[in-house]
Order: C-alpha cells, then sequence, then structure tokens
C-alpha cells in the first residue's frame, strides 16, 4: 500500500456535497480548532473602529476636524484625547478597582452561563436562538420558588431555588428539542418562537396575584426570601454574589461533558454528522432533546442567577436581553467552554466599562453594543480579517487548507 | 491540432503538484492519463484548462507557444473539459444548458431557442450524442448529462476534449456508451484527454497512455505494447495484485437469512420486492447491480436503518427486521456502508474517535459515562499499525485523509468488533488500485476467518473478484444467481434487466 507522498490540495480536498446546508458549514467551522490570532485580531480591528466611532460622536473633537488642513495637529490631538479618555475610561471601569472587577464579573455570569447553553447546543449542532425566553423560564420558576416558600435553611432553599431555575429552562428547551426529534420542526423557528411564549408569559404571571407584590399595582414580583438568595462573596459592598462560581463549576462540567463522557460524545457526533452517527447506532433523536434540555437548563440557570443574586424580584423585562448577547458569547468562544467563559468576561467587562465610560466622558454605551457587534462579525468572518491583516489559513500537514472560511 | 504540455511544473504550498511534466495529445487521438488519487492528473487538466499558472513549463498548439490566463481563453483556443462533478443547471433544458453563455440571439436580444434547440439536435446527431434538446437536465440519468456536458464543449469548437474521470459515474453500459461517443469524436478530427485511474477502460479505448505518479510522468505507452499488470505497477510504483488469491470457499451454518423482504425508499416507492437471500458462515456473496436497483434500501433495511415493509431478516436464529441501528450492530453485524464521507465516517472527528464511532460506550473505551480517552487513544495506535491508516497522528481530523486511508478507518473499525456478517456497499468506490487491493484482501481474510460476507457492489470486476456466490438485484427483485466465475457477460447483461434472455 504505497500513498501519494505528493498531494494536490485541490484533490485532496473534494468539494462540499450539495446536500450539506449553511447551518452545518458553519457549525463545523465554529468548533473547529479556533485561530486565537484571528480572534484576538477581531477583537482589536472592533475597538480600531470603535475608536473611530468615539471621534464621531464627540462634536467638540469633529469641529476640530472641521479646519483639519489649517492646523491638522488640533484635529489629530483632540481626537487622541478622546479615545484615549474614553478607552481609559472603559479600562478603568472594568478592572480598575475592586468595584470594577464586580461589576465586570456579576455582568460576566448570566452570559457565562447562557453562553455556556449555546455552545453546547452548538457542539450537537442545533442554533438555539431560545436562550432569551429559556432565561425567562428559569428566572420565573426560581423566582417563585425563592419568594413562595419561607422558613427553609439557606442550604435547602437556596439549592432548590437553583434547581427550580434549571428545571424551567430544561422545559422550555425541552419543548423545541422533542418538536425537532419527532416531527423534524426547525429549532431556530421554535425557540424564536418560545421567546415570545415567555415573554408574554412572564408579564402575565407578573400582573396575576400569585407573583405580584401585595400594595403594588405596577407588574412586579415577590421579594425572594433571604435563604434562598446567593450569597455575596465580597462583602455587602459589592454585588458580587456566589453565581459566578456556579457558572465556572457549569463550564467545567460542560467542558467535562462534551470532551470525557459518552453522552458528549453523541452529542458531538450527532452534531457534526446525524448521518453517520445513526449508522453506528447512535440514537440521534435522545441526543437532540438531551441536548436541547442541558441547553435550556444552563440559560435558565442563568436567569435563576440573575433573580436570586442581583435583582431578588421580578419586573418585565427582567432577562434584559441577555439571551441574545449569550449568542454572541458562544459565538466569540467558539463554542467551547473556555472559549465562553473568556468571551463571557470580556463582555462583562465591557459592559461594565462601558457604563464607567458614559458617566465620565459622556461618550455613549453604544458604541460597546457596536463593538461587541463588531467583535462576532470579524469572528465569524475569519476571511476579512485574514484579509485586513494579510494572515495565511492554517494548513495541514498533506497541504490542504484545513479552515475552509466561508468563501475566503 | 496538436496540444503539448512542456516541462510543467506546479507547485502548492509544500507541495510540489507537477512536476516538469510533458505531454502530447496529437490530431485525432485518445490520450490517457493514468494515476492514483493525487498524483496530479487533475491539477494538470487545470493548467492546461488555464484555471491554474503554471509556475515554470510552456503550453504548445501546433507549435505555437499560448499563455492562458482563464478558461475563457483555453476555450477559444479550441479546449473543452468535462469535470468530474458537472457544471450544469438542473432545472434548466438540455438546449438551454448548452448555450448557456453563448447564447445564440436574433435581433433586439432576443433568445433563439429554436437556433439553440437545432444546434444541439445536429451536433448530438453528428457525435452519436443521444439527448433530448428539451429534457430538463435534473431529470436525466448522469450518463446523459455527461453528454450535456460533452454537447456545451463541443459547440464551443472544442478540438481537444479533457475527461475528467469521466467513468467514475457511469454504469458499464454508460461507459461502453461513452467510449463509442470518444470514438466517433475521433473519427471527426478531434483530440481526447482522458484522466482515470480505472485500468480496465484505458487498454480499450486509448491510442496512448501516460502515466503520472507523484506529479511525475513515469511512462508513456501504447496499449499494444503494456498490460493492466503493467500499468498497474507504474502507478502504484510496486507490482499489485489486481486479483486478491482466495481459496474454495467453504460455506458453514446458515448466518443471514432474508426471506420475502419489501423496504420503501425514502419517497415512498416500492425498491425492495419480495426479495430472499441467505448468507452462510465463510462464503461471499456478491450482490451486483446497476446502482438504484434497491441495493441502497437493502442494506439500510438489513442494518437497522429503515424498518422493512414486509418480511423477514434472520441474523443467526434471530428475528432482526424491526431491530434498531444499535442492536443489529450489538448481534455482531459489520456494516461499511455506501457512502462513506456521510454514513461512515465523522469528518470533522478524529481518527481515534471515528474508530470508536460505535463501540465508544463500551469497555475499555468508556466506564459507566466516563470515557477513558487513553484507552480510545491507545487501542486507535494499535488499529492504524495493524490496518496500515497512513495518518500522520490518530488525533488528526480523518477528513483530510486520502479516500483509501479513511476507508481502512471505516474497516479497521468494523473489523475490532467481534461479529458474525460483514456487510460492505461498494466498498472501494473511488479508491486506487493499492487501497482496492488491500481491502479486498481484508474482506477475503474476514470470510476466511468463518465470517458471512455480504458485498453490494455495482463494479463488475469487484463482484468477480471478490464473491463465491453472485446475486443479480434489478428493479427490487433478485433476477438471478450465479456461482463464483460465472461468464461476465451474462452477468452484464442481467444487470441490465435482460432477464428473458438469459433466464436458466
Amino acid at each position: 500500500m504505497t500513498e501519494p507522498a505528493v498531494k494536490a490540495p485541490e484533490v485532496s480536498e473534494p468539494p462540499p456535497p450539495p446536500g450539506r446546508s449553511f447551518a452545518s458549514r458553519f457549525l463545523e467551522e465554529l468548533i473547529s480548532p479556533g485561530p486565537v490570532l484571528v480572534t484576538v485580531l477581531a477583537i482589536f480591528t472592533a475597538l480600531v473602529v470603535g475608536a473611530v466611532l468615539i471621534v464621531f460622536s464627540d462634536e467638540r473633537v469633529l469641529s476640530t476636524w472641521g479646519y483639519f488642513f489649517a492646523a491638522p495637529g488640533d484635529a489629530l490631538r483632540a481626537s487622541w484625547d478622546a479615545i484615549t479618555a474614553a478607552y481609559g475610561a472603559l479600562l478603568s471601569g472594568a478592572v480598575g478597582s475592586s468595584s470594577a472587577l464586580s461589576e465586570t464579573i456579576v455582568s460576566a455570569t448570566p452570559l457565562m452561563l447562557a453562553g455556556l447553553g449555546i455552545a453546547l447546543g452548538f457542539r450537537a449542532g442545533l442554533f438555539n436562538i431560545g436562550a432569551e425566553g429559556q432565561v425567562i423560564a428559569g428566572g420565573l420558576v426560581a423566582g417563585y420558588v425563592g419568594f413562595a416558600i419561607h422558613g427553609l435553611p439557606v442550604f435547602v432553599h437556596l439549592p432548590l431555588a437553583l434547581l427550580a431555575g434549571l428545571a424551567g429552562g430544561a422545559l422550555w428547551g425541552f419543548i423545541p428539542g422533542i418538536l425537532k426529534a419527532t416531527t423534524g420542526a426547525h429549532e431556530v423557528i421554535t425557540t424564536i418562537m418560545l421567546n415570545y411564549v415567555a415573554a408574554n408569559l412572564s408579564l402575565y404571571l407578573l400582573a396575576s396575584s400569585t407573583f405580584r407584590r401585595p400594595g403594588r399595582a405596577d407588574p412586579i414580583s415577590k421579594i425572594v426570601a433571604v435563604p434562598a438568595r446567593l450569597p455575596h462573596l465580597a462583602g455587602q459592598g459589592l454585588r458580587l454574589h456566589a453565581g459566578i462560581i456556579v457558572a465556572l463549576a457549569a463550564a467545567v462540567g460542560v467542558a467535562w461533558l462534551l470532551g470525557r463522557s459518552t453522552w458528549g460524545f453523541e452529542l458531538r457526533a450527532a452534531g457534526a454528522s446525524p448521518t453517520a452517527a445513526l449508522t453506528a447506532g447512535i440514537n440521534v433523536r435522545r441526543a437532540i432533546v438531551m441536548a436541547m434540555v442541558l441547553s435550556g437548563a444552563l440559560a435558565g440557570l442563568a436567569g435563576g442567577g440573575q433573580v436570586l443574586g442581583l435583582q431578588f424580584s421580578l419586573a418585565p423585562g427582567f432577562s434584559g436581553g441577555l439571551g441574545f448577547d449569550a449568542i454572541t458569547v458562544a459565538l466569540l468562544g467558539r463554542a467551547s467552554p473556555l472559549g465562553v467563559v473568556l468571551a463571557a468576561l470580556l463582555f462583562g467587562a465591557l459592559r461594565a466599562g462601558g457604563l464607567n465610560m458614559q458617566a465620565t466622558t459622556s461618550t455613549p454605551i453604544d458604541i460597546v453594543t457596536v463593538i461587541q457587534s463588531l467583535i462576532v462579525i470579524f469572528v465569524a468572518a475569519p476571511a476579512l480579517v485574514r484579509a485586513i491583516y494579510h494572515v495565511k489559513a492554517a494548513r495541514t500537514v498533506a497541504g490542504g487548507p484545513v479552515s475552509k472560511g466561508w468563501g475566503g | 491540432m496538436k496540444f503539448e504540455l512542456k516541462g510543467i511544473t506546479k507547485r502548492f504550498p509544500g507541495v510540489v503538484a507537477n512536476d516538469g511534466i510533458d505531454l502530447t495529445v496529437g490530431d485525432g487521438e485518445i490520450h490517457a492519463l493514468l494515476g492514483e488519487n493525487g498524483a496530479g492528473k487533475t491539477t494538470l487538466m487545470n493548467v492546461l484548462y488555464g484555471l491554474y499558472h503554471a509556475d515554470e513549463g510552456e503550453i504548445l498548439i501546433d507549435d505555437q507557444p499560448v499563455r492562458f490566463q482563464s478558461p475563457a481563453d483555453a476555450i477559444a483556443a479550441g479546449i473543452g473539459m468535462v469535470h468530474q462533478h458537472f457544471m450544469l443547471v438542473p432545472v434548466f433544458t438540455v438546449a438551454e444548458n448548452a448555450i448557456l453563455g453563448i447564447e445564440p440571439t436574433r435581433r433586439g436580444g432576443i433568445l433563439d431557442r429554436a437556433r439553440a434547440r437545432r444546434e444541439v439536435r445536429e451536433l448530438s446527431q453528428r457525435f452519436g450524442l443521444v439527448v433530448d434538446p428539451d429534457a430538463m437536465v435534473e431529470d436525466l440519468p448522469v450518463g446523459v448529462q455527461q453528454r450535456v456536458e460533452l454537447l456545451k464543449a463541443l459547440l464551443r469548437d472544442a478540438r481537444l476534449l479533457i475527461l475528467d474521470e469521466p467513468t467514475a459515474v457511469l454504469t458499464p453500459q454508460e461507459t461502453e456508451d461513452l467510449f463509442s461517443i470518444m470514438r466517433s469524436l475521433q473519427k471527426s478530427g478531434h483530440s481526447v484527454l482522458f484522466i482515470t485511474h480505472k485500468l480496465k477502460e484505458v487498454l480499450p479505448v486509448s491510442d496512448r497512455i501516460t502515466v503520472l505518479r507523484n506529479g511525475r510522468v513515469v511512462g508513456s505507452t501504447v496499449p499494444d505494447e503494456t498490460s493492466e499488470q503493467e500499468l498497474a505497477s507504474m502507478m502504484v510504483g510496486r507490482s499489485v495484485l489486481l486479483r486478491v488469491p482466495k481459496d474454495e470457499a467453504r460455506p458453514g451454518e446458515l448466518v443471514l437469512d432474508v426471506n420475502g423482504l419489501s423496504v420503501l425508499d425514502d419517497r415512498g416507492h416500492l425498491a425492495v420486492d419480495d426479495l430472499s437471500l441467505q448468507v452462510r458462515a465463510g462464503e461471499i456473496v456478491a450482490v451486483a447491480g446497476v446502482q438504484g436497483n434497491g441495493q441502497t434500501e437493502l442494506v439500510e433495511a438489513l442494518t437497522g436503518l429503515v424498518p422493512p415493509l414486509a418480511g423477514s431478516i434472520t441474523l443467526a436464529g434471530r428475528r432482526m427486521d424491526h431491530a434498531s441501528p444499535r442492536s443489529v450492530l450489538g448481534a455482531g453485524v459489520a456494516h461499511v456502508p455506501e457512502d462513506r464521507i456521510k454514513d461512515g465516517l465523522v469528518a470533522s472527528f478524529s481518527v481515534a474517535e471515528n474508530l470508536v464511532l460505535n463501540s465508544y460506550d463500551t469497555a475499555p473505551f468508556a466506564h459507566g459515562p466516563v470515557m477513558d480517552n487513553s484507552a480510545v487513544r491507545s487501542s486507535a495506535v494499535e488499529r492504524a499499525r495493524e490496518f496500515d491508516i497512513r495518518a500522520p497522528s490518530v488525533d488528526v481530523q480523518v477528513s483530510t485523509l486520502s479516500g483509501g486511508n479513511q476507508q481502512k478507518v471505516i474497516i479497521a473499525r468494523e473489523l475490532s468488533r467481534p461479529i458474525r456478517l460483514l456487510i460492505a456497499s461498494q466498498p472501494t468506490r473511488g479508491l486506487d488500485v493499492g487501497s482496492i487491493e488491500y481491502v479486498h484482501r481484508r474482506i477475503v481474510e474476514a470470510r476466511d476467518q468463518g465470517d458471512a460476507v455480504l458485498i453490494v457492489s455495482s463494479e463488475l470486476d469487484e463482484v468477480m473478484a471478490l464473491a463465491d456466490r453472485i446475486v443479480v438485484m434489478f428493479r427490487g427483485r433478485i433476477v438471478g444467481e450465479r456461482p463464483a466465475g460465472a461468464d461476465r457477460d451474462e452477468i452484464g447483461l442481467l444487470m441490465a434487466g435482460a432477464v428473458g434472455e438469459v433466464a436458466s
């Protein structure tokens, strides 16, 4: 058996069969061993674009550009000052003090949990766009268990409330999972729709006597009992709570599940090639349902953590769109547990720092959202980043391109 | 016209795909370019067709040097190419596809469909390319689609036709048709450059044969002065066995017993129709047949992927007709699926992970839900050695391996479990000569160890080489059974559905 030592890249890499959907190619690209360099460059590029926006959003700086040709130094100096002031405030608001670090971690915690859930879905070939609904479902159930029961000790009530949040999210993930497994209904559609169901269900419940706080006319819930609250980690002065411990434990759990367990092997096989998994005797339907349940459970835990660790009661819109931010976190983290933890910390830092930036330099916090979105766009289009920085795609030993980069 | 490549060298990062290649195709010559997968054939054709620029060397047409910036230049110079994967618009008619890009128009830019149809009809009559200009391409069989590609090239006045692995997708009959088309093209003065890795085809049809290996020309000869054996050795670089030696079969007890099996295909049509089949331990039964006659559905039913409509499947005394794939595999069935990339392997998984794709949850690879990744890996290293899987490491993605090595991964996985029955569909499709020899040897070894073996193949050569018993499948039924060494032509006729004429 002689293998040809020479192999032209064009023949060693057959074109993808026509039946493969965009989604499956996207997922393959997403979970391929991540080029860290591209991610770093994507973040850098987004910050550069953000700097341009900072200049444009400052009228005083813009006016100096009006007479650029008369005194270019003015414009450049003013721009530089604006950028450094804004990014300086961003940095100090993110990591500059103990309270800054606390806020960064508090913002990162729910993103981490929900992001892990979405990443788990990605690994199983599922686009769970329903984290928002699962966060709401988890928050509602966790909150209910938190305020409706009294007199339990903390080591019973808190785990019970967290489990309730987990179960609420799991149920909200189970519905699209079982629909896909039995009828083939696409999870993107069903999860998006269930987001609306969850949001409106929460409005209904918050207005009901079961949830509404006595003496209040507006839809705000009763207050979570103290034993059900996640304890503060750094004293009452800082908002940092034990949710981060839950999130980090969940990251370790997901990493173990995906990398070391037979269940994770089934999930990944079913996600990467359902046909091959089926042929090899793997129960693909069960894997789909299990992945959606776990994905929803993690998002539900994120919602529970928000209620039990931070807000202590439920109000309309309490999820704050974090289920959608978590999608970007999972993308930036390339659907790996460690990646999600780092991405969530980055987004938490941007969020905490952005608030400080807005307060001290009056640069609008919307720029942070733009930067977050740009990071994800650049990460999702590695070919674009490679083109900007002339980075070559990684190659296999045989000489064929590993990273296929869509259209690149 | 004479087409000449001189000293063509084409490098890719880290690889020399073509290394100083000289090749001349004379006027009205059928020239076969033979080589294994990865020998550089396709790269060379892409250079000739203007898709790549050679790093060194030149192209001459009638002794005049030419430079192609793009395929458009090559087409203008009289070169036509039929790619391995057809470039047709499925929802257009034959005539519409043929004129795409050179549409004849009437005054005012209105498409002249009548003229398009007429031109297509004239050309197809001239060269014996039987095809209906008004048929929708998606409705046509693959062999006819290929004729549309040929028509496209001829309509653009191609004098040299490059056919890239044209027979890979054809049935034996379609292959014969293609060869007669090639001869009629030759008679009208066209030259044909015919790329293949199938030895059987080059001798009867070509005037000259050039063999490539590792990006170099290792020899050029004419059919009268060579043999299949010699060409195979040139391709592979060592002597190979075209036919794996095997002793007389010693059939033992009944392992697989299929009775009155009917299976629907995914469109709800009856694909397997009241089929009965027995396979004994220690024998190889080959299901011959042109693709699409129910073989795929038969194997799907046997492996539990599709529940049968009626009938029974009994494996060593146990009813298996409504068992899950997992329990079928667990009962000792090894399955080498027809579509290795889609069904056999998880492309983005490592070699090691693919080797445990159906045993990941059993000892020693898992204890309860906990996988032992080091056991998976060390077993993979052992399998890779035992089954000669050439990979830089067992941790690389299986998709980076060559087709032959991918198939060895599947065979290693399936034969490393305790099995009673091996079901292999198209086990050597798309593989090169060396890999075919290896896969055939493993299959015969499995038989000699007392396994029952069921081969499904549309390659008549493969059926003849392996089978102890041949059953021919046509339109979901078994239309004939012949012993090993039966008349090849008779099997071919049965495959084509000529039941009445050869019924015995």
